[in-house]
């Protein structure tokens, strides 16, 4: 990510003096390298041997001929445990996860990206402290607690507020999962402000920029990487979010025509249904399968940022 | 690019075939599996779905009062539990239903034995509204337009009510597909047809029960020990419309008065002997029988328990 060109220079002088230490020192020095390095690349094992696992109990299912992959994309019928008619479509759940992540977004994103302006740029350093320490304490409520809020509290608040005929939906799904993601954009947007060097904001004033200007001229398009990284880390929290969506949503398996509808998401389901759905049956493998589609979307998400910021760089 | 890509997808192929062959290592690393322990008695026990939640508390329980015996519960469905008992691989066949005729053949054909039945519970599914709803009761035939896939009633007028607050929608609260609940409502109610997507389905009858309280428009079913008098209301359920509705109580459930309710039962081959005949009598005992109501369903009424 830095620029890489001093770094020669300093490797240089590092190998001069350590040729003057014992043996001892350098032995130890070359394994703590080689440790981080396994630290390093043991991210790729994990990944790799996570993906294959999923793969491989899914695996059966995807190629027997019991199972039809655009049925299992595009179909809305949902029906793992049928007597009659087994049918796994998954189209139902992948369109309640993008709602449910795409509603968090609009609303966490806007807010986000605001609080991480006003607590980097605009605000004196007691309050600083004050509002970081209270974003963090946010970012450490667990899911579960989350959710409990949307099923007790929010959906009464929503049943009363827009006369929805139930109050788990996605508009109850999307606020809890967009203040969860919140804190994240807040402290890693904030820090990619922090990260833009005074001179800017220097030579900015210097020019006669109002404060706005500044900040919207030239702090956002200096930290565009950094606050997209941060954008994407909310969404990957939304995407993965479990336990507080399952709670929240409604979990009913239906293509969503509004934010009072309720929905079940991708993830909700596997949480739901796996734990009883009979090791080695269909309904399991497929159940799998719906990991490695999650999987693929967000591989999707983060491929389509790395391609967006490198097009960033570009220019 | 390109290159990088060629280099990628080579290291990501290696990568497939070296994490395959580890894995099969792993599998026939693990596959034997050692002999029992001479000293403990395993109990095979296997079937109904509802069950099984209660099957576990009983072996976790059991396990206080006879250490050295270990009962391996697993689910499977009332049928997988008779068709595993017919074919003698298990001592105990948890189900939901009573064994049909053919069945009991099979098994004596296979076995010599004659299957012997235990009731060991009871299970009424009460049907919950939100308190406020003016609706008191209800037959199957409505229950299954309602959730049924392809059933026509959506709005609550339709049944002849009108909802304090202007609500008119039926919000049907169901349970997720691998509740044993959810099956025998399916099996009881909609006649085995599927169920009519796009209910919110809860993950526990707890939960069931707490949506409907807050919701004025909503419909559900769970056990009738969920049930929150002042919150919600249990209706009366009537088989055809017309007919008398019953209440869900411990009594209309025990005879069986209330249309979906059920015995819970164990299946053994021929009469049970040994560590087997224990462990049922001490299911049918007061220890055992606590643990079914505690469970949420209902327990046999005092005079048919073990002493």
């Amino acid at each position: 990510m830095t620029d890489p060109s001093p770094q020669p220079t300093a490797q240089f002088s590092f190998a001069v003096r350590s040729a003057r230490r014992p043996t001892l020192y350098v032995l130890a020095e070359r394994s703590l390298t080689a440790l981080i390095y396994a630290c390093g690349i043991s991210a790729i094992f994990f990944v790799v041997g996570i993906f294959l696992f999923v793969f491989k109990e899914a695996a059966p299912v995807l190629f027997s001929d019991r199972f039809s992959l655009s049925q299992f994309l595009f179909s809305e019928q949902w029906y793992p445990t049928s007597e009659l008619n087994k049918r796994y479509g998954v189209l139902a759940m992948t369109a309640g996860t993008f709602s449910v992540t795409a509603l968090a977004m609009m609303i966490a994103v806007p807010f986000g990206l605001g609080a991480a302006i006003f607590i980097s740029e605009f605000c004196g350093p007691r309050l600083r402290e004050t509002l970081k320490i209270t974003i963090e304490l946010l970012a450490a409520i667990p899911s579960v607690v989350w959710g409990f809020i949307g099923l007790t509290v929010m959906s009464k608040l929503i049943v009363q507020l827009t006369g929805a005929p139930v109050g788990v939906n996605i508009l109850n799904g999307g606020i809890i999962l967009a203040l969860m993601s919140v804190p994240i954009i807040v402290s890693i947007g904030e820090d990619a402000l922090k990260a833009v060097p005074d001179s800017f904001r220097e030579a900015g004033l210097a020019l006669g920029a109002t404060r706005w200007q500044l900040v919207w001229r030239v702090l956002l398009p200096a930290a565009k990487n950094g606050l997209l990284a941060a954008v994407l880390l909310g969404v990957g929290r939304a995407v993965g979010e479990t336990m507080a969506v399952l709670m929240a949503t409604g979990h009913a398996v239906q293509i969503p025509h509004g934010i009072l509808d309720s929905v079940r998401t991708l993830t909700a389901n596997i949480a739901a249904e796996l734990g009883e759905a009979p090791a080695g049956s269909d309904h399991y493998r497929v159940l799998f399968l719906i990991g490695i589609l999650l999987f693929t979307i967000t591989f999707v998400v983060n491929l389509a940022a790395d391609m967006a910021v490198r097009g960033i760089r570009k220019k | 690019m390109n290159q990088l890509a060629a280099r990628g997808i080579r290291f990501a192929v290696t990568a497939i075939w070296g994490g395959a062959a580890a894995t099969c290592l792993l599998l026939s690393g693990c596959g034997g599996g050692g002999t029992d322990e001479a000293d403990t008695v395993c109990i095979q026990n296997k079937g109904s779905d509802t069950m099984v939640n209660v099957a576990q508390a009983w072996a976790e329980e059991y396990r206080a009062v006879a250490p050295e015996v270990d009962v391996e519960i697993s689910g499977g469905g009332s049928g997988v539990g008779i068709a595993a008992l017919i074919k003698g691989a298990i001592d105990i066949a948890n189900a939901s239903r009573n064994m049909k005729p053919e069945e009991i053949e099979q098994a004596k054909r296979n076995t010599g034995k004659e299957p012997r039945e235990f009731i060991v519970g009871h299970d009424a599914l009460a049907i919950y509204v939100h308190r406020d709803n003016p609706l008191n009761e209800i037959s199957i035939d409505q229950l299954a337009d309602i959730f049924g896939e392809g059933g026509k009633t959506t709005k609550w007028s339709e049944l002849g009510v009108s909802i304090p607050g202007g609500q008119d929608e039926i919000v049907r609260v169901s349970r997720q597909s691998s509740s044993g609940t959810y099956e025998f409502f399916r099996e009881h109610v909609l006649n085995k047809e599927d169920f009519k997507l796009g209910s919110r389905d809860m993950n526990g009858s707890k939960e069931v029960v707490e949506l409907v309280a807050g919701t004025p428009g909503a419909i559900g079913y769970s056990g009738m020990g969920y049930n929150v008098p002042g919150k919600v209301k249990m209706l009366k359920v009537a088989t055809r419309k017309g007919e008398p509705a019953v209440e869900p109580s411990v009594a209309s459930a025990l005879d069986k008065r209330y249309p979906v309710a059920r015995s819970l039962l164990l299946y053994t081959l021929g009469e049970p002997s040994g560590e087997t005949k224990a462990y049922i009598d001490w299911i049918l005992s007061d220890a055992g029988q606590k643990v079914v109501e505690e469970s949420g369903y209902v327990p046999l009424p005092a005079d048919m328990r073990h002493k």
